[in-house]
């Protein structure tokens, strides 16, 4: 909030700045430089794109530096073989509920910590903070055990257990999550004035009604940057889904490019076009909510 | 309200994590219960230590893996922000083409960094004509996985600590610029400093990181053969094969100690205002 008011001045700004912005030999050698990383940066991304769209027949008579051979059929090859409907669906199962309860969760911890005064408040929100920057590894054993012992029913799960199943990374991945969440979340409600809270109270509304009726939407802004980042980063955990689940036709898009490795390693052309389909829905959230995923990146570290 | 919150994260996460302290200190094998004379005390932090010869050199690469994430990627991070928090033309898009590998999956990273290191089909063979196996030699593909992770992380770099310099006061730099500071000096003497919160943060988000490294290698090969990490030891000890649940639990208390002391860090930092 603060930074757009810095944004504007400095746009205004003060002589030495005006001056500073002509162009000068310095100005442009900084250009050409920026220029120069700039692309040395998205470039493998772009030779990903590039292969993606060339026939195997060609670059193996050509080699991959080479120009020709133009298809687009890398990407339906690569979508039937690597079975993308079944992995994008799981993917999609368990990334819309884990962040649905994740924000559900995280921001009930942070109004009641940004809410209430009460002397343990730091110590929960640190608990909770804490907790999602502990190495996962570090968790594995009793989780996977865990896992392995609690039942659930057939219908839920066809392994009888929560190991080897979609709901067991939804709710992990909900712990995960929780805690960062809540941390940006608790910075940015200590910013609602307390005396809307007081004028709810005397007008009889409960804490949960506070809470959902109140809070929540005045904190539209940080929901849907963290709802952006949540979907980036849940879609593209790896970790947990690659040792809870047994099955490979679970996993979710991200675990399964492992089980891809094989079948497209000797065409390169496949494996790219594979790259660039599972990289697209986060490219996309990237280009359009550009705004809000950046300001959830930042929001974590800056303290808004 | 808080109820429902803490048992997820206190059950899924801390107990979870005492348990992993606990079981380090048995021979547990899993089978059955865990009962009285299971337990053996320090014995699996010691065959860790002497009789257990992956150990050393994932501790080793974590390290390297450190030392590059700090001394490379850091700062090439925190020197591309600078320059473009000058106001210059474009510069949203050249964040953008930084910040972009940020959005992907370090496991795709993985991927598409196969089709410039791999060994038959890739660019780099291709233009220098070398033969050697970037991802399988394992005198070179800890190095090839940093330059992949490195992609990664500048881009992450350079967007908090571009956010990072949009907050601080504007009238310290004027002030500055009437003092006749230079750009540099001006950088180095006020900026820097008064970004002390947002260094150490990046410098602990920089040490977790490090030490949580996984993804990338898991794809490459499995953190085998040049690429051992304390974290892949740590999987592969309770998804392979043996389930060696005490030994496993011992080499992820390492991890736990470790990352501690980092938590400890950035908790007090970033808590420090509210107190």
């Amino acid at each position: 909030m603060t930074t757009v008011a810095l944004d504007q001045s400095r746009t205004v700004g003060s002589a030495p700045m005006v001056r500073k912005k002509r162009t000068t030999p310095a100005r442009r050698l900084l250009h050409v430089f920026l220029i120069v990383v700039a692309a040395t940066w998205i470039f493998p991304l772009l030779w990903a794109l590039y292969n993606s769209f060339r026939n195997y027949s060609y670059t193996a008579i050509h080699g991959y530096a080479s120009f020709g051979g133009f298809t687009v059929s890398n990407f339906t090859n690569a979508w039937k073989q690597g079975d993308f409907t079944r992995h994008f669906l799981n993917s999609a199962i368990i990334t819309i509920p884990a962040v649905v309860l994740t924000l559900l969760l995280s921001s009930m911890v942070a109004f009641v910590v940004s809410r209430f005064t009460y002397k343990f408040n730091l110590a929960l929100l640190g608990m909770f903070t804490a907790a999602n920057l502990l190495p996962p590894q570090a968790l594995l054993i009793p989780i996977y055990r865990m896992f392995r012992a609690i039942p659930v029913p057939l219908w839920i799960n066809d392994s009888g257990t929560l190991l080897n199943s979609l709901w067991g990374l939804i709710a992990i991945n909900t712990a995960f999550q929780t805690g960062f969440c809540a941390f940006v979340l608790s910075n940015y409600m200590k910013t609602i004035p307390m005396e809307l809270y007081e004028a709810a109270d005397v007008d009889g509304a409960s804490v949960f009604r506070q809470w959902w009726q109140l809070t929540l939407p005045l904190c539209r802004p940080p929901l849907a940057a963290l709802a952006t980042l949540e979907v980036t980063w849940i879609y593209n955990e790896f970790f947990w889904a690659t040792v809870l689940l047994q099955s490979g036709d679970k996993f979710p898009i991200t675990s399964s490019l492992n089980n891809l490795q094989g079948q497209f390693f000797t065409d390169f052309n496949l494996l790219s076009a594979g790259s660039i389909i599972v990289a697209l829905p986060t490219l996309i959230v990237f280009f359009l909510l550009q705004k809000q995923f950046v300001s959830g990146l930042t929001m974590g570290s800056t303290k808004g | 309200m808080v109820a429902i919150p803490s048992i997820v994260v206190v059950g899924l996460i801390w107990l979870p994590a005492l348990s992993s302290v606990v079981l380090s200190f048995t021979r547990w094998n899993g089978i059955g219960n865990l009962s009285a004379h299971d337990f053996v005390g320090l014995t699996n932090y010691r065959n860790i230590a002497t009789n257990y010869p992956p150990f050393w050199p994932a501790m080793t690469h974590n390290l390297i893996w450190l030392l590059v994430m700090f001394f490379v990627a850091t700062p090439a991070g925190m020197f591309l922000a600078v320059l473009l928090d000058k106001e210059i033309r474009g510069t949203r898009v050249y964040q953008m083409a930084l910040y972009m590998p940020v959005v992907l999956s370090l496991a795709l990273i993985g991927f598409i960094w196969q089709l410039i290191f791999s060994q038959q089909n890739g660019l780099l063979n291709a233009v220098t004509g070398s033969t050697i196996d970037w991802f399988g030699d394992q005198r070179y593909n800890l190095w090839a996985a940093l330059v992949a992770t490195s992609w990664r992380q500048v881009g992450y770099i350079m967007l908090l600590y571009l956010a990072g310099l949009k907050a601080v006061d504007h009238s310290l730099r004027e002030a500055a610029a009437i003092d006749g500071c230079t750009e540099s000096k001006a950088f180095f003497r006020v900026i820097f400093p008064v970004m002390r919160p947002i260094n150490v943060i990046i410098l602990v988000v920089t040490f977790i990181e490090s030490l949580r490294a996984f993804d990338l290698v898991w794809i490459i090969n499995r953190g085998r053969n040049g690429l051992e990490l304390i974290a892949t030891l740590v999987t592969q000890n309770v998804v392979g094969e043996a389930s060696r649940i005490g030994f496993g639990s011992a080499l992820a208390t390492v991890m736990l100690l470790i990352s501690s002391g980092f938590i400890v860090i950035y908790l007090r930092v970033v808590m420090k205002g509210d107190r």
